[in-house]
């Protein structure tokens, strides 16, 4: 198999190394930045050269920002806490709902069946704050304004089409067949969905889930609208950097750390699933 | 009965793929479902399964009306043409899966498994996914998946499709010694005439729909009920000849009379199609009274016997099939060829039905 020439394999390790270097840097960059006060990080010309600093993470930790003008206090620390728990409540829930709809959608033929699984994408394409106006109304009116429960509702707007699309494709590329032979070897429906479907379909819900999550995660807006700053995740809170005195890089390249790393743990985790999802292809007959 | 199908159809977008069929097997019976791809075999076995639901007509299994049973509860093993193993259990796993609805205990289910995959001789790969598996090993697992519950109907679709010549070869030997083993009564569908002829104590042929003739293998070969029918049987393939009987049983094929024997003075002077099987032709280097003039042209020889592409003075191309003792007996060039009168088949043009020779009286 392994053919490459000596020259062949230095040219691609150099294209690799590029390739890592673009997309790491801004990270990489970030990382640095956590590192270092305001004052190095805003000196002209930049540089590498710098004594390092967990100032950043000790006051993001403590919930204490100290500033020129006097101590702040910043709820982080409940910020992350918050994202954790939207994310993966919301993610949860959007896997229950949406990977038997997407089930449903790809096995069995019914009437609108098309037209309400397009409906729910199309959830995706309104922008959001046409929708947050009345919502937040509405919210007020319910008491799901700022709740946790009212706003892993709305993140469904983000999660739910995403996990639909993603696994009904998956489902679709399962053959019928294979249900159909764990139904005859006598089984039932429901035993054939979780002991066939959802285990074939799983680099697919992985993946799903994953993005979603990531989605999740990132959001800002429904949160800036819906939440009031006890249930506000990262990326609203982000926004307590910005202060009368100036604007804390130091702090917020911290907080970019550490808001990043679940996420980033979670898609290690989940490759797993996702490179398995690629040799699935060599089952058929 | 141990299967019984009344006037079953289903039709996939206005147009019937089943249309009115009806097949009756008793217990141990094995009966290969023969006909051209298209013909609806595969969706007949759906229906049987409950794989689908049949637009009208009826499946008993046991004298129980299961037309609208769910699969699990029908009693049925069935074997897919692809296969459909579970890819993410082991060969083991995929075996057991018949047994475990049972409420047996794992003793009792890995007993039944072993003795199975023994007889199946696939008990070394039972560790292994389905990937892992070759092609003999996969069909051999499906087979094992679907005969280790001992249902009254076995169901196998196409089963040797996938797998090389040599392995189907022994196949076709072991199984229909399987089959009887367990008693089932078996369901085969095939495309290949030779492989339904090696396996099934009767043949249904299933075109366009429906069956047009059920019998024992021998039966169908030398009786077809149809044009349709014995084309399909056959390697070379049957001559026909379009020809008109006289009222003595006499054809003409390109000018020449030719003797039918008696019995079909019923068909004298309606438009038939006279049915040759290739080893029924006689060639001789001699005209006599019951020859046509004919131009050999080539000679394959197969395995077991030796084709003749002959051409008659119309210009008919018609196949011969020689003993391969005597291959290359023929020289290439003008012959007369003949066959003896009661290796003839006649169809009604129109209906494409057999007209029966009548017994004689004599």
């Amino acid at each position: 198999m392994d053919h490459t020439s000596p020259l062949e394999k230095f040219l691609r390790g150099i294209a690799l190394t590029m390739i890592v270097v673009f997309f790491m840097f801004p990270i990489f960059w970030i990382f640095l930045m956590s590192l270092q006060t305001n004052e190095t990080i805003l000196r002209i010309p930049p540089s590498f050269v710098f004594t390092p600093t967990l100032s950043n993470y000790t006051a993001l930790i403590s919930g204490k920002l100290t500033s020129a003008s006097g101590t702040l206090d910043i709820a982080f620390m409940h910020n992350l806490w918050n994202s954790v728990l939207l994310s993966t409540f919301s993610v949860l829930l959007a896997l229950l709902l949406g990977v038997p709809a997407a089930y449903a959608f790809a096995r069995f033929k019914f009437r609108l069946g098309e037209f309400i699984a397009f409906t729910l994408l199309s959830f995706r394409f309104a922008p959001p704050l046409l929708v947050l106006l009345p919502l937040s109304l509405i919210f007020q009116y319910l008491g799901l304004a700022d709740t946790y429960i009212g706003l892993i509702w709305v993140y469904q707007l983000i999660a739910l089409p995403l996990i639909l699309w993603i696994v009904r494709g998956y489902f679709e590329d399962i053959s019928p067949d294979i249900e159909h032979a764990y139904r005859i070897a006598g089984h039932s429906w429901l035993s054939a969905f979780l002991k066939i479907a959802i285990p074939l379909a799983r680099p697919g819900i992985a993946a799903a889930g994953l993005l979603a999550f990531i989605f999740c995660w990132n959001n800002f807006i429904f949160a800036l609208i819906l939440a009031s700053a006890d249930k506000q995740p990262v990326t609203v809170g982000a926004l307590a950097f910005v202060t009368a005195s100036g604007i804390q890089y130091g702090q917020i390249a911290a907080a970019i750390v550490l808001s990043v790393t679940p996420t980033l743990l979670l898609a290690l985790y989940a490759q797993r699933y996702l490179v398995e999802g690629l040799s699935m292809g060599a089952v058929k007959g | 009965m141990a299967l019984q199908l009344q006037s079953l159809s289903k039709a996939y977008m206005g147009k019937a793929v089943i249309d009115g069929l009806s097949l009756d097997a008793a217990t141990g019976d094995i009966v290969a479902v023969f006909g051209p791809s298209g013909g609806g075999k595969t969706v007949l076995l759906r229906l049987i399964a409950g794989i689908e639901e049949p637009d009208s007509g009826t499946v008993m299994i046991d004298g129980r009306d299961m037309t609208e049973a769910s699969p699990d509860t029908r009693g049925i093993g069935m074997a897919f043409q692809n296969y459909a193993l579970f890819p993410h259990m082991t060969a083991y796993d995929n075996v057991a899966s018949a047994l475990t609805p049972r409420k047996l205990d794992a003793g009792e289910i890995r007993s039944r498994v072993n003795q199975i995959v023994r007889l199946l001789k696939i008990d070394h790969v039972m560790g292994h996914r389905p990937r892992e598996l070759s092609n003999g090993q996969k069909q051999r697992t499906a087979l094992a998946r679907a005969l280790v519950g001992a249902p009254k109907i076995l169901l196998l679709d196409d089963p040797l499709r996938n797998v090389d010549a040599k392995l189907r070869y022994e196949m076709r030997l072991e199984l229909p010694v399987l089959l009887r083993k367990f008693g089932s009564t078996v369901l085969y569908v095939t495309q290949d005439y030779k492989e339904a002829m090696a396996i099934g104590n009767r043949i249904a042929v299933l075109i366009g729909g429906k069956i047009v003739q059920v019998a024992a293998p021998g039966e169908i070969y030398d009786h077809p009920g149809s044009v349709e029918v014995a084309r399909l049987f056959g390697d070379p393939g049957i001559n026909l000849f379009d020809v008109t009987p006289d009222a003595e049983g006499r054809i003409s094929i390109a000018n020449s009379p030719l003797p039918l024997g008696s019995g079909f003075a019923s068909s004298a002077g309606r438009p038939c199609v006279l049915g040759i099987r290739p080893d029924a032709l006689a060639i001789t280097s001699s005209a006599n009274g019951a020859t046509i003039p004919v131009d050999v042209l080539a000679e394959t020889p197969l395995n077991d016997k030796s084709v003749l592409l002959l051409k008659s003075a119309d210009g008919k191309e018609i196949l011969a099939a020689l003993p391969a003792a005597a291959a290359g007996s023929i020289p290439i060039g003008p012959a007369h060829a003949g066959f003896a009168p009661d290796a003839a088949l006649l169809f009604d043009r129109t209906s494409g039905l057999a007209v029966p020779r009548a017994a004689t009286r004599s």
